[in-house]
């Protein structure tokens, strides 16, 4: 079974899981998932590939503990292992030499655009980042970020760095300020539509991440289906990477929340079990 | 898609040397062919219906050694069977019967184990009533044919529970590797044919367990999963090894293992693409597709939430979609997790309904509806987005079409509505693009189908086989091993001679 190299807790609620999966590091590129089950009785869930290590062989994944499945995650140490860690799965971002990219950020997306970040800019684009957060100390791996970004600017809403405001203002500012070719927004749902809907009038291309429930992730069962420009697609395999602007976010948002009672209902019992 | 030839040669003179050795004789002489005719078809004994649909414990309990001797001297020994005919992976059906009836029922499961690597599956869910069954000699005679199904079923359980499961001979190893994309039937059934043959076996499956269909798919109230951990196990036993969590095509592609070593590659990956209808409120929170559905329950456990993570609809009353053996799956296993009311909604009648006769009718006892000639048009949701509705229209039957059965045509202005806060399309599978997406040069036919050549279902590249729902689009479990058979057997040839040998690539 894969075996934990490191587990860390980046800001309150937020970990970060390295793991030992040599031929996903092996075949993993920007805007790939995996799917985790943290333990025989878990559930499966997709989470998005932060970082890589292809000669020590090891995946690293950022995620918010929500439910039971990852505050099981984020409760493992190193040399814990975990019964499944498979991929890398959906398609890779489509990484072009644009002109100016601008990545938002958000939560555990503040991580899944890193490795974004740091190929846009490879491939010699301009690279603007914007991360958001509630207050600054959720901030987390800023250096990282600084490092791969022409253009780094936080968002927080009690104004410590920058503008106080939700992010969609930061967003249209650096619109205002400058032509932005492409923008990729990777975070909760509402930063991604609140995102697209900020670029939609003057119609810059929004690539987003999206987020739905899925079982299998390679296509089979169709938890993850989604309507996008009218169609429904599958997110693990025609995606995760869809159109900002052509995707269905209300269904979206009631899909994601299908489960919410049975989510409350598990963790209720895994506390139960574990805390008696 | 080819009807298989008739029986092979050298089993068909294998079958004779059996059918005229003293032991077999002396049994046919034992009892008058009248008097076998007038024993009466053993019932398959299975727990009530109003106990077993509040349960995930297997219906039926399988026959006992007495009925099982009883049922098998029913078999007239025929000089030319014709159930073997019918059997798509063509067992010895008599030899194994009269086994039965002598009182050697390890002896008997090793003799269909020669032709079949899964014989408690497919004892359980093979449509026998169309294959072996259908053609039964005694069938024609009284009406009635022998349970084979059930024998099959008696003499592998007999196999398993007893411990005397007879280790095949397996040749010395050859020093060759091949690899199986897929621990489904087919895929399974291809990696015991090579291990036996001395070949170094891997198997790559996408999920955490290994049966494919078998385990994310059928319930454990028709095939327990202990069937499959004790085939599993079997199998590694002859030295298969079990690669899980591994996605060929995403993971490494078919072309990266056989750059690793693997000469011959069979892909047995099946008909997972979900195939939904296309209408309004088809994405609502409560509508599934029964793939979706049944792996949260089978292969998730959610039938034992909150003590397993994955959660499931309950649904109070609950509408399948389908008339196939997918569909009376679902509608049983809601009706087990506590729907008030669960139904089938079929378009054709009665007589068109794939499923399999025992399953329909196990469905019936236990209190499922069946709504025939009728199509949803529409689902309706709430203000939260899940499916409170659905509108349905009748049909009736037109024309037959391309399948043969008559197709059904809307009933102008038949349109009613009907409350549903579960609904689950089971209305088939389309197979899974991951690895023809990924494999250059491997020819795909028109519904994504992986051609090949079916006297030894090569692909379009050489070293590369195929076999099951990958290639027939969404057929049964003894099909995909009868595939399974052919493409090992050609494996074999290519494994030993090398691909310039006359393995037919």
């Amino acid at each position: 079974m894969p075996r934990v190299v490191r587990r860390e807790r980046l800001v309150p609620n937020i970990h970060l899981l390295e793991v030992e999966a040599p031929e996903v590091a092996r075949k993993c590129r920007p805007g790939q998932f995996v799917i985790v089950m943290p333990d025989a009785r878990g559930e499966r869930i997709p989470l998005t590939i932060a970082d890589w290590d292809r000669d020590r062989g090891t995946v690293t994944v950022v995620f918010m503990t929500v439910g039971t499945s990852t505050r099981k995650l984020a409760l493992l140490g190193s040399g814990d292992t975990v019964p499944i860690f498979a991929g890398p799965l959906g398609r890779p971002s489509d990484i072009g030499s644009v002109g100016t990219v601008l990545l938002v950020g958000g939560c555990y997306g503040i991580a899944s655009i890193h490795p974004l970040a740091r190929a846009y800019r490879e491939a010699g684009n301009r690279v603007v980042v914007i991360v958001d957060v509630k207050a600054d100390y959720l901030l987390y791996w800023r250096d990282r970020l600084k490092a791969v970004a022409d253009e780094f600017v936080v968002s927080t809403r009690d104004g410590l760095y920058g503008d106080a405001g939700y992010v969609p203002h930061q967003v249209r500012a650096v619109l205002e300020r400058e032509k932005v070719d492409r923008v990729v927004a990777i975070g909760c749902t509402y930063l991604m539509s609140s995102v697209a809907e900020a670029t939609r009038p003057g119609g810059v291309k929004t690539v987003v991440s999206l987020n739905p429930v899925m079982v299998d992730g390679t296509g089979m069962c169709g938890a993850c289906r989604l309507t996008v420009d009218g169609q429904t697609r599958f997110a693990c395999v025609d995606g995760p990477d869809f159109d900002g602007h052509l995707v269905d976010w209300n269904e979206l948002y009631l899909r994601r929340k299908a489960y919410f009672d049975d989510e409350v209902r598990s963790l209720c019992a895994w506390e139960e079990e574990r805390y008696p | 898609m080819s009807d298989k030839p008739p029986i092979a040669p050298s089993l068909a003179a294998e079958m004779l040397a059996e059918f005229e050795k003293e032991w077999r004789k002396e049994l046919r002489r034992s009892i008058p062919v009248k008097d076998r005719m007038k024993i009466g078809r053993q019932p398959m004994p299975q727990r009530p219906a109003a106990e077993r649909n509040r349960d995930f414990a297997e219906v039926n309990s399988g026959l006992g050694p007495e009925e099982a001797v009883t049922e098998a001297r029913r078999c007239l020994d025929c000089a030319k069977p014709a159930c073997v005919t019918g059997c798509p992976v063509r067992i010895d059906i008599p030899s194994f019967v009269k086994l039965v009836e002598k009182g050697e029922f390890a002896a008997a499961a090793a003799k269909i184990r020669e032709a079949n690597s899964l014989p408690a599956v497919c004892g359980r869910v093979c449509p026998q009533e169309t294959q072996c069954e259908e053609v039964c000699h005694l069938k024609r005679a009284t009406g009635v044919s022998v349970a084979i199904g059930n024998l099959e079923r008696f003499a592998s359980d007999f196999e398993r529970c007893e411990g005397s499961s007879v280790f095949p001979a397996c040749a010395p190893p050859s020093g060759r590797k091949a690899a199986v994309v897929g621990a489904g039937p087919s895929g399974l059934t291809v990696a015991g044919e090579l291990a036996r043959r001395g070949h170094r076996v891997t198997v790559f499956e996408a999920l955490h367990e290994a049966g494919g269909v078998l385990v994310y798919g059928i319930p454990e109230f028709r095939l327990p999963k202990s069937i499959l951990v004790a085939e599993v196990a079997y199998l590694e036993r002859l030295g298969v090894e079990f690669r899980m969590n591994f996605i060929v095509g995403k993971t490494a592609t078919v072309d990266e293992l056989m750059a690793e070593g693997y000469e011959a590659v069979f892909i047995g990956t099946g008909a997972g693409l979900p195939n939904f209808m296309v209408i309004p409120g088809e994405n609502l929170v409560g509508v599934y597709s029964a793939n979706e559905y049944l792996t949260r329950v089978n292969l998730m456990r959610a039938y034992d939430f909150p003590r397993h993570d994955t959660p499931v609809s309950p649904g109070r009353r609950a509408a399948v979609v389908g008339g196939g053996n997918v569909a009376m799956d679902s509608v049983r296993t809601a009706k087990r997790l506590g729907a008030e009311e669960a139904m089938i909604i079929y378009r054709r009648s009665r007589a068109e309904m794939p499923a399999r006769i025992e399953e329909v009718h196990h469905a019936e006892e236990e209190g499922v509806a069946f709504h025939f000639l009728t199509v949803p048009t529409r689902y309706i949701g709430d203000d939260r987005g899940r499916v409170r509705a659905m509108e349905c229209l009748r049909m009736e039957l037109g024309e037959p079409d391309a399948s043969g059965r008559r197709r059904p045509v809307p009933v102008p202005g038949s349109e009613f509505t009907t409350e549903v806060d579960l609904v689950v399309v089971a209305i088939g599978q389309s197979p899974n693009p991951l690895i023809p997406q990924t494999t250059p040069g491997l020819k795909v036919g028109k519904w994504g189908t992986i051609d090949v050549d079916w006297e030894t279902m090569v692909t379009s590249l050489p070293g590369v086989y195929s076999g099951g729902d990958i290639v027939r689009g969404g057929a049964t479990v003894i099909l995909a091993m009868g595939d399974a058979r052919t493409a090992a057997a050609a494996m074999d040839r290519r494994l030993r001679e090398g691909p310039a040998g006359k393995a037919g690539t």
